[in-house]
Parts: C-alpha cells; sequence; structure tokens
C-alpha cells in the first residue's frame, strides 16, 4: 500500500478545508495510505519570490523538519507551492550542509497532486461523474514550472459526462501571482479581468484550475463580475459524484 | 492623447531618479492596452507560425543561448577583435564609458564635420543616451526616420516596445499628431500617413550631413556592423549622407558570421514573426578608396554605460545576452495591461524589468524587478534563453536584503511585515493559533458568503476581488477523524 503525507498548503488551510478533506477521500480510495504533519505551515514562497531569501530559509527548515520524520512522499494540491520546494529549496541551503542535503531528499519526493495520480498511481479515471460544460485555466508555475502540460486535461477528460471547452488564452496568466495581486493591485484587476472575459465567452459554466492562489483570483473575479460560473479546484471536480 | 505619469514623464527625457510603476499603473491610459494588445497578438500569432515550421527552433535557441553565453564571458577579446577590424577597415572606434560620454563623442564628430541636419535609424541605444536632445541643444536637427520613432519623436515621448516604439498609438491618434506637427489635414489611414511621413522624410535624407544608426550585431571576425530593418530607411541613413556614426552597445557583440546565421535566423522570427526582416545591412568600414557609394566616414561609438558593471554579476549578466527582439514584451501579461512607459526607461517589458534596475540601479527601480507575476512565459520564448524570472528574483533580492552590487532599498513597513510573516511561519504555533482565530473576524466583513472591504494590508485584495471566508477547518477534521479511525481499530 503507497504512503503519502499530505502537504496543505497555507491557502488550502486558510481559504479551502473542504477541497483537502476531498483530496484525502481521493488518495485514499485509490489505496494510499495518508499521514498529516500539523507542523507545515507554509512552503515560504511568498518570502522567497519578493527577495526575501534569509527569511525563506526558517521558514523552509520548518517545512522540511515537519516533513522529514517521514520517508513517504508529499503530495501537495498546489503546482506553485510544490514547484517553491522542489525547485527552489535546494538553493537556499550551502551545498554540504545537512540542510541542503534534507532539501534534496525532500525535493525528490514531493509531487503536485495531478502528477501524482497520473504519473506515480497511473491513474487518469477516478470514477467522477460531472455533467457540465467545463473549460481549463493553466496555471504558471503548475504548467511552466514544474512542467505539466498533460496531467490535468487527462484528468479532467475522463470525467463522465463533462463536455469540455477550450479557454482563449488558456496559458495566459489570471494576474494573481502571489504578492503581486496586492503590490500592483490595479495591474492584477486588469489582468484578472482579461482572464474573466475569456472564461465567459467559452460557454462553460465550470472553471477548473489546479491552483489555490488562481482558484480564489477567478473566483473572486467571477462573483464580481455577477457570473453565475462556478471556479473550482481540480480536487473537487474529481470528487464529484 | 497620451500622457505619460509625472513620474515617468520624465524619465522619458532625462535619467530618472525614481520610477513609480505602482504610480503609473493607476493611471494607465485607457487606449493604450488595447493598442498594445492588439499589435503584440498579432506579433505572438505570427511568432508561433514561424517557429511551428522549423522543427530545429529549440536547437536553436540553445545554439544563440550558447553563442551570447559565451560572448558575454569573452566580452574583452571579441571587443578587441572587433576594434582592430572596424580599424583596418578604414573606420574610426570611440569608445564611450557613459551615455554623457556617447553623446559628446557624437557631438564632437558632428561639429568637426559641420553637421546641421542628422538623418536617424531606429536605435535602443541612441534612445539610451537620450542622443536626440543633446543634439538638439547643440541645434542640430536630427530626424527619426523609422516611422514609429519619427510618431513619438513628434510626440515627444520615448518608445514604449522595443521594435514598435510607437505601439500604444492608434491611427487616428497618429493622424492628430501629424496634423498638428505638420500643418496638414492628415486621415487615419496608415498607408497615407506612411506616404506623408515618407515625403517629408525623403527631403531630410537629401539634405543631412551625418546619419546615425544603432546596430543589431557587430561582428568581430571581419570588423561588420548589422542593421536589420524593414522599412530600408536603416539603408538611406547609412548610405546617402557622407557620414555615418553607429551607436552601439558592446553588448551586440558577436564572435563570427557563423553565429550570424543563427541569430538572423531567431531574431526576425522573435520579433516580428518574418522569417527575415525585409532589409539586413553588412557595413564594414566607409566607402573603400575606389568605392563608389557609401559614407566617406564611419564612426563606430561603443557604448558600455553601466554593462561592464553589470558583467560582474554572474546571475544577472545573463541580461546582456538580449537580442532586443521584444518577444518577451509581446507575451507579458503585465506589459499588456500597461504599456511600455510604465517600465520608466528606454526599455520596457521583462527585459527592461530586468535591465533598468541594474543599469540605474535598485534605488531608482527598485518597483521593477516586482512588475511581474513571475508566470514565466518570457523565458519560454526568449530566443536565446534568458532565464528572466530567475533575474527577477535575484533582483528582488537585491532589493529585500541587498547585496554586494546595492544596498536594500525596500520601504521599512513592507520589510516589517516579512518579518512578521517568516516569524508566523517559521514558528508553527504562531501560524496555528492565528488560523484558529481568523475566522472571528469574518462575520465583520462577510456579504453574500465573502469578505469585502477589508482593512489595509488585505484591502489591496479586496479592492479588486472578494476574499473567500476564512475557514481553517482541515486541521480539525483530520483530528477529530483520527481519532475515530483509532477507537474502531482497536
Amino acid at each position: 500500500m503507497p504512503k503519502a503525507q499530505l502537504f496543505i498548503t497555507c491557502l488550502g488551510d486558510q481559504f479551502y478545508t473542504s477541497t483537502l478533506q476531498n483530496m484525502t477521500h481521493i488518495l485514499e480510495r485509490l489505496g494510499v495510505e495518508l499521514t498529516f504533519l500539523p507542523e507545515q505551515t507554509c512552503c515560504g514562497q511568498p518570502l522567497f519570490n519578493n527577495g526575501f531569501e534569509d527569511k525563506t530559509r526558517a521558514v523552509a527548515l520548518n517545512f522540511m523538519r515537519a516533513f522529514a520524520k517521514s520517508d513517504a512522499p508529499i503530495i501537495g494540491p498546489s503546482g506553485s507551492c510544490v514547484g517553491m520546494v522542489k525547485h527552489h529549496y535546494p538553493s537556499l541551503f550551502k551545498e554540504g550542509t545537512s540542510e541542503h542535503a534534507l532539501a534534496v531528499d525532500i525535493a525528490s519526493r514531493i509531487f503536485e497532486f495531478t502528477e501524482y495520480l497520473v504519473s506515480v498511481l497511473k491513474v487518469t479515471d477516478v470514477g467522477a461523474v460531472y455533467p457540465h460544460k467545463v473549460t481549463y485555466h493553466a496555471s504558471c508555475h503548475y504548467l511552466r514550472e514544474m512542467g505539466l502540460k498533460t496531467e490535468a486535461k487527462s484528468l479532467i477528460n475522463a470525467v463522465k459526462g463533462l463536455e469540455f471547452v477550450p479557454l482563449n488564452e488558456e496559458e495566459t496568466c489570471c494576474g494573481f501571482g502571489g504578492a503581486f495581486t496586492v503590490t500592483y493591485p490595479e495591474v492584477s484587476r486588469s489582468m484578472m479581468e482579461n482572464k474573466v472575459k475569456n472564461i465567459i465567452a467559452s460557454g462553460a459554466d465550470t472553471v477548473i484550475t489546479c491552483e489555490p492562489g488562481c482558484l480564489m483570483n477567478m473566483a473572486g473575479g467571477l462573483h464580481n463580475a455577477g457570473s453565475n460560473i462556478r471556479a473550482m479546484h481540480i480536487i473537487d471536480l474529481l470528487a464529484s459524484k | 492623447m497620451l500622457r505619460p505619469c509625472r513620474v515617468n514623464d520624465i524619465i522619458m527625457t532625462n535619467t530618472p531618479t525614481y520610477i513609480g510603476f505602482e504610480e503609473y499603473s493607476e493611471h494607465v491610459p485607457a487606449s493604450i492596452p488595447s493598442a498594445v494588445q492588439q499589435a503584440t497578438n498579432r506579433f505572438v500569432g505570427g511568432r508561433a507560425a514561424r517557429v511551428a515550421e522549423l522543427p530545429q527552433w529549440e536547437q536553436l535557441r540553445q545554439a544563440g543561448s550558447d553563442i551570447r553565453q559565451h560572448t558575454i564571458e569573452n566580452m574583452d577579446v571579441y571587443l578587441t577583435r572587433l576594434e582592430q577590424k572596424v580599424l583596418s577597415a578604414g573606420g574610426n572606434v570611440h569608445w564611450a564609458e557613459t551615455a554623457a560620454d556617447a553623446r559628446r563623442i557624437v557631438l564632437q564628430i558632428a561639429k568637426e564635420n559641420n553637421v546641421k541636419t542628422a538623418v536617424k535609424s531606429k536605435s535602443m541605444a541612441t534612445e539610451e543616451i537620450g542622443l536626440n536632445h543633446a543634439l538638439e541643444a547643440a541645434g542640430i536637427e536630427a530626424i527619426e526616420t523609422d516611422l514609429g520613432e519619427y510618431i513619438i519623436q513628434i510626440a515627444g515621448t520615448g518608445p514604449s516596445h522595443i521594435i514598435v516604439p510607437a505601439v500604444h498609438l492608434k491611427k487616428e491618434e497618429v493622424a492628430a499628431l501629424f496634423s498638428k506637427h505638420l500643418g496638414i489635414d492628415a486621415p487615419s489611414d496608415p498607408i497615407e500617413l506612411a506616404r506623408i511621413a515618407r515625403e517629408t522624410l525623403r527631403e531630410k535624407f537629401l539634405t543631412a550631413e551625418m546619419g546615425i544608426s544603432g546596430g543589431n550585431f557587430l561582428i568581430a571576425e571581419t570588423g561588420t556592423l548589422v542593421i536589420v530593418t524593414n522599412e530600408g530607411n536603416g539603408r538611406m541613413c547609412t548610405t546617402m549622407p557622407d557620414l555615418h556614426v553607429a551607436v552601439v552597445g558592446i553588448d551586440k557583440v558577436i564572435p563570427d558570421w557563423e553565429s550570424l546565421t543563427v541569430f538572423l535566423k531567431l531574431l526576425a522570427r522573435s520579433a516580428t514573426g518574418q522569417k527575415l526582416s525585409t532589409y539586413t545591412q553588412f557595413i564594414t568600414g566607409p566607402r573603400r578608396a575606389d568605392g563608389e557609394f557609401g559614407p566617406k566616414e564611419f564612426h563606430l561609438v561603443l557604448l558600455d554605460n553601466g554593462r561592464s558593471k553589470i558583467l560582474k554579476d554572474p546571475v544577472g549578466r545573463d541580461v546582456l545576452k538580449c537580442i532586443r527582439c521584444g518577444a518577451c514584451a509581446n507575451v507579458c501579461p503585465v506589459y499588456k495591461n500597461v504599456g511600455g512607459f510604465a517600465y520608466g526607461s528606454f526599455i520596457s517589458g521583462p527585459i527592461g524589468a530586468i535591465l533598468t534596475p541594474q543599469m540605474l540601479g535598485t534605488q531608482t527601480a527598485r518597483e521593477l524587478p516586482y512588475a511581474s507575476t513571475l508566470c514565466g512565459a518570457c523565458a519560454d520564448v526568449c530566443p536565446v534563453k534568458i532565464p528572466i524570472p530567475t533575474i527577477l528574483r535575484h533582483l528582488r533580492r537585491r532589493v529585500a536584503q541587498g547585496d554586494e552590487f546595492s544596498e536594500p532599498s525596500m520601504p521599512a513597513p513592507i520589510r516589517f511585515t516579512a518579518d512578521l510573516a517568516a516569524l508566523a511561519l517559521a514558528w508553527n504555533w504562531i501560524y496555528r493559533f492565528g488560523a484558529r482565530i481568523l475566522p472571528i473576524i469574518n462575520p465583520f466583513f462577510r456579504r453574500d458568503g465573502w469578505l469585502t472591504g477589508m482593512p489595509y494590508p488585505l484591502s489591496r485584495w479586496t479592492k479588486v476581488r472578494p476574499l473567500p471566508a476564512f475557514s481553517a477547518r482541515f486541521r480539525q477534521w483530520w483530528n477529530v477523524r483520527s481519532t475515530k479511525e483509532k477507537g474502531t481499530t482497536r
């Protein structure tokens, strides 16, 4: 029986309880034995991406110490947070130190949720049913940093009853960008409104993404636009019956 | 009428003291994003079509990247070779350490040759050093002959895009500028506007004593200046007057003609979606003794202006690999929504966001490295594989915590916020305690299930879109569930 540890991410933790519950249910249904380590907080990406590398180290150490308690793979519902750990943690510590060795170890066994399903468990059909018109927003770090180009779509396409419609500018940033959204709110607004305009024009009633950050941004934007279109994390789609 | 914001307005003409990206971004003229998006989307489509035709595109990019990397790491060698070759071809070489030096050198050459009028081919280097203003101040008429540059010269602004300097203007705005400047009734028809410019400029080509150009590449092997243009004006500027002065950044040097074949394949495809620009010119020295055409004197002004300082930074120096195609701007969702003036300097878009802070310092341009969501679209299209997001993060580190090149320049309140965040995220009991109490504030701001109108700093989020309610219940749920499971298994 495969074992794994849940990495719930700080945004998931604060805003998406039911998504995390669904992540637990799906993985357990697929036979994964899960553990959850309550010492986890945030991967530190907000600090790292804003230039505070020194301050990031302490946050990364908290993360690494928490997940070092087990050598099981780590699964998170965000390509961005997972990408931070996978691609940037090793660069935070000096080569040859025990911290660096731990960072490399953790980086080698962390997976984004859809990546774990498709590449590790080799599953695309999780038995979900969702009779709706659905479109997909490819999140930037998920797509470019993690290089996950087909995983989400193959999972979406396996959902029964679902009709997929393409999204114009699918791979264009939604304007979230972490702290960017509060650093330059007006630019973030223009980008978000452009994304919302494209989502509405797609004719879908649901837009799927693999990032809690993009989800918050697009869902809020759709709400502002008075649209009934649902912005949904892919986990919640895959949990639909 | 276009009106760059107060701060950036000053910048377009002088050395700025501070670049206010945020201030500008809050006052972007409504016409700019639509004009910019219309043009850049066309380029993006054209580029994608050209790339799809070339199965070896990724190998070409890699070759381009490798050659540029090699060149910037051996720049002294290639510049020395270049200088020797230009001299032996009968040209003159001038080394300009600063923008002021470059302006002085060009003015000196103009004075020695009694120049009254100069025609200019499109050049980012002369935009960088503000040459037009210097020439005007010295009583020399300098006329931009690239249509886009001519338009922004009339408008009195800098370029808002590397290859399409007037991309922010709609044809109606151009017609209004022509009408006002030339005292005619110009129609808003692009072909007619080009005809008017052509007639006006023809006169200047025939009378100018000096031609000024930039350069796309400098081939060290033979001392050859390479210029690519689409309008043919570059050829007029560099062949009709008896005097040709080229102002070129030292980073434009490439080893040899074989390298050039790689860059010519990459450049036009990345820039405009063309296989090749309409005109590609190779200039090696002035007119030969037995030659019939070309200028009698050729001067190459090699511009440093901070480049050798950038070379000392092993991460930041990759910006010097740039071949100025503008592809990064064309795909950048930030650039497409704010336009080029937001970047407050001669070069805009993602490449501007990593070059300007290195040229002018992070005290002046500390906002620019943050003018990106780090989406990475730029790095995907860069023909020479400049790791733009990596350099953006590198410069953010310079701003936030300082490095061997600069003191930190991040305002104290943001540093303090980062301190608090680091504390809460590193000490997990603080984080967990915070997560438990945050839902308490929900009722005060909740409307239709969303949080709105929140106090600073969350107001920066809720002014644009509402926030989901805080609901950190997973941890509790997990605990209850684990306890129950233990109960049943026992």
